[in-house]
């Protein structure tokens, strides 16, 4: 398996959606082949930390603002049918 | 290696429930539904606009048009799915307003497979995250995400932060499989070599052992 056969697959292997032959075969490139070991962990990390980041959180305060706001207008789409 | 696992796990049963009875005319069904995915429809909507305002206008908008059209959700997808595609779209007409002179479309498929071959392969220092404190970090993630094509944010998020699978990110862009394959792919390598600067072992050089 070559470099670029690997990262075609980096997908579906970091998600765990492949047969078990595919990944014996990755698994294996990724025994010997350095920059692609890492180019695999750190890939898994960008997405652990994105996912664990809390980035854009809706904060309280505005959380309740725009809740008012939906539920307004949606008793207001209901009255006039 | 470990693999990636959803993180989200929907009660479709009681959803359903409330749908049926939002559907009916419950309007504190529909807020119980509000109440379960406004974080979700922000953090997507604010994902795609980069922009906090359009983030809170997409949400307000997403679910009147939501509870508009209740009556037609056929309730072959979930819930979820119908409203984040209502969301998506929502988010992309306000970027598409905010700049007309780029074209922003989720079928566009950018450059060539080169934008997402790795050229930075030093490992990461062992907690990349302990490197910067809490606002620095946002803002590094924030900045970072911004400089992907909207097409790939948007798949990174539904896929990635959200924890929708394939299919249901597929469903709910109205995109092949494929397609969602491989904007995925490259949304992450582009993410992992941006974040790479930040991020890198330093005290180890290049890395390599």
């Amino acid at each position: 398996m070559t470099c670029s056969e690997f990262l075609k697959e980096l997908t579906d292997y970091l998600d765990d959606t492949m047969d078990a032959q595919t990944k014996a075969e990755l698994e294996d490139h990724l025994q010997w082949c350095h920059n692609c070991y890492v180019v695999c962990n750190t890939t898994k990390r960008t997405i652990e930390i994105y996912r664990d980041s809390s980035l854009y959180e809706l904060p309280d305060d505005l959380r309740t603002r725009l809740r008012s706001a939906i539920m307004t207008k949606c008793q207001g789409a209901k009255e006039t049918h | 290696m470990g693999t990636i696992q959803p993180k989200v796990d929907i009660q479709a049963s009681d959803e359903s429930t409330l749908v049926h009875a939002a559907k009916a005319g419950d309007i504190s069904a529909f807020e119980e539904l509000v109440r379960r995915y406004d974080r979700n429809v922000f953090r997507i909507a604010q994902h795609i606009t980069q922009n906090r305002e359009d983030a809170e206008d997409v949400v307000q908008d997403a679910f009147l048009k939501a509870y508009q059209n209740l009556k037609n959700f056929q309730e072959q997808s979930k819930f979820y799915t119908w409203l984040v595609r209502i969301a998506v779209n929502e988010a992309l007409m306000r970027l598409r307003r905010r700049r007309p002179e780029r074209m922003v479309s989720l079928d566009e498929d950018i450059k060539t497979e080169e934008d997402s071959m790795p050229r930075e392969v030093a490992d990461w220092a062992p907690n990349p995250e302990q490197l910067y404190g809490q606002g620095e970090l946002k803002e590094i993630l924030s900045k970072t995400i911004q400089g992907l094509p909207p097409s790939f944010r948007t798949v990174f998020v539904l896929r990635d932060v959200e924890g929708l699978s394939t299919e249901e990110t597929a469903d709910a862009l109205d995109l092949s499989i494929p397609a969602v394959k491989s904007r995925l792919l490259r949304a992450r390598l582009q993410l992992r070599e941006r974040l790479s600067k930040y991020f890198k072992n330093r005290a180890g050089g290049d890395g390599k052992q």
